[in-house]
């Protein structure tokens, strides 16, 4: 199973082996990994499930679509390496991806 | 302060439809809902989305199903009270609650149902300290009255169309700067070019990409500090600071309410969507239970069953009588069919 690496905005990091098709988001809500609220459940509505990805991983990722650029703007702290968690499928392409939860989602 | 069978939290679908149910059994409520419009998660986050998955109805907006389960719950001409949050619930007698408002509005009950989804839809605040010191006097998440914002200097956040449409209308009498964290921006194509042309004139000001960093001023704001993409930082003049970045669901009081929780969702019996206080349900996407789906067709059937034990408690000298809606007389004549 791919590993995707959770680290806090307090650096404490967390590695877990998640399911091929389950989203990054779902991964940590399954694994009880803090810092991901996603209160929408995953239906980009909310964007409380805003994560900061590894630089290096941002050109690997599928590209946003319009419709996740236009919720990160309403995210907590946006940046250009932000993406949310639940738009990022987890396949064997995304093993060992790194994402950051920011400092709290709302 | 009113007295009623049942007081409903949440307008959401769930809400609405814990109306019919009570109704058809003689059963009268209030909605309180802390949104300005009712519809819950359906109206404020999808109101244009097409739903597949409501039994008999192939496909229906989110605005459209609101509309008809208003429709189904007229003949019961229940009061709401909209932009009020529920803040306060406590037991003064041992079978009836009270439950009390932000705006201090009062009501007795014997049963509480709380269809409250993820949280009260609430503005999204400025992400930094100073901004709650200003608040609700020199930042504001929402305009009431435009006329207390005449003449002033307005920087205005967002890149939607409450951004957008709220920066065109003041320009009208005030000077304005619109602030957008890129240079894209996401609210109405001719919205924005008529900003754009106001811009040539000198009547708007246009930054992007950049973020607030910081808020000056002692009793009033005097200045706010932007910071661009590329580092750099720009201090601009301004009075009023008006933020559009929509809106998040809190929990917010339900937490305090005595009630099992779990991650943000509060326990039942899936039986009677009965809480761990007798008289409180919880229905929809704020309850719990071992399979639970949010879903809105699950909410349904909750709000089915809790209007049972609802009336149990309304009315203890009465029987409860299992009725179809197609045979029973007596729902037809409360459905005014009759
Ligand atoms: C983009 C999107 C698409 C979806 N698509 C589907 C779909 O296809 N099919 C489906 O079945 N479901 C879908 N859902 C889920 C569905 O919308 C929810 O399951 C449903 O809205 C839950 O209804 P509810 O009445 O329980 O809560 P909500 O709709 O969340 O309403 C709760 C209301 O309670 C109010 N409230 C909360 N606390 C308080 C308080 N203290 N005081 C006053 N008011 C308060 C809130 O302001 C809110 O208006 C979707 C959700 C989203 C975001
Ligand atoms: S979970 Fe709400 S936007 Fe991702």
């Amino acid at each position: 199973m791919p590993k995707i690496t959770y680290i806090d905005n307090e650096g404490n990091s967390k590695t877990i082996d998640v399911e091929n098709g389950l989203s990054v988001m779902e991964g940590a809500i399954q694994n009880n990994i803090p810092g991901i609220d996603a209160d929408c459940g995953g239906s980009m509505a909310c964007a409380t499930c805003h994560v900061y990805v590894e630089e290096k991983w941002l050109n690997k990722l599928p590209k946003a679509e319009d419709a996740e650029v236009d919720m990160i703007d309403m995210a907590f702290e946006p940046k250009k390496n932000s993406r949310l968690s639940c738009q990022l499928i987890v396949s064997d392409e995304l093993n060992g991806l790194t994402v950051t939860t920011p400092s709290k989602q709302s | 302060m009113k007295k009623k069978d049942v007081i409903i939290v949440g307008a959401g679908p769930v809400g609405l439809f814990a109306v019919h149910q009570l109704g058809i059994k003689g059963l009268n409520a209030v909605v309180i809902d802390n949104l300005d419009k009712i519809g819950g998660q359906c109206i404020e986050l999808y109101p244009d989305k097409p739903i597949y998955d409501i039994p008999g109805v192939p496909e229906c907006t989110g605005k459209e199903l609101t509309d008809k389960l208003l429709k189904q719950i007229k003949p019961f001409k229940t009061e709401f009270f909209l932009n009020e949050r529920v803040d306060e619930v406590r037991q003064d007698n041992k079978v009836e609650w009270t439950v009390k408002t932000n705006k201090g509005n009062e009501f007795l009950s014997p049963n509480i149902i709380i269809a409250g989804g993820v949280g009260s839809f609430e503005p999204r605040k400025l992400p930094i300290k100073e901004a709650e010191k200003f608040e609700g006097k020199y930042l504001f998440y929402s305009v009431k009255n435009k006329d207390d914002f005449k003449g002033k200097n307005i920087t205005v956040f967002g890149g939607g169309d409450s951004a957008l449409d709220w920066a065109l209308e003041l320009s009208k009498f005030s000077k304005i700067n619109l602030i957008h964290r890129r240079n894209e921006f996401r609210g109405a194509p001719h919205t924005l070019s008529e900003l754009k042309k106001l811009e040539k004139e000198g009547k708007v000001l246009i930054k992007t990409p950049c973020q607030l960093d910081a808020i000056e001023g002692e009793e009033n704001i005097k200045s706010i500090t932007l910071k661009f993409d590329d580092g750099k930082v720009e201090k601009i003049n301004t009075d009023i600071v008006l933020s559009f970045f929509g809106l998040t669901m809190k929990l917010g009081p339900i937490a305090e309410w005595g009630l099992n929780m779990e991650k943000k969702t509060i326990q039942v019996n899936s039986a009677n969507f009965q809480t761990n206080k007798k008289g409180i349900f919880a229905v929809g996407d704020i309850c719990s239970y071992p399979g639970k789906l949010k879903l809105i067709l699950s909410g349904f059937h909750e709000v089915a069953l809790a209007s049972v034990e609802c009336f149990k408690r309304a009315r203890p000298n009465e029987k409860y009588r299992f009725e179809f809606t197609t045979a029973s007389k007596t729902i037809q004549e409360r459905l005014g069919k009759k």
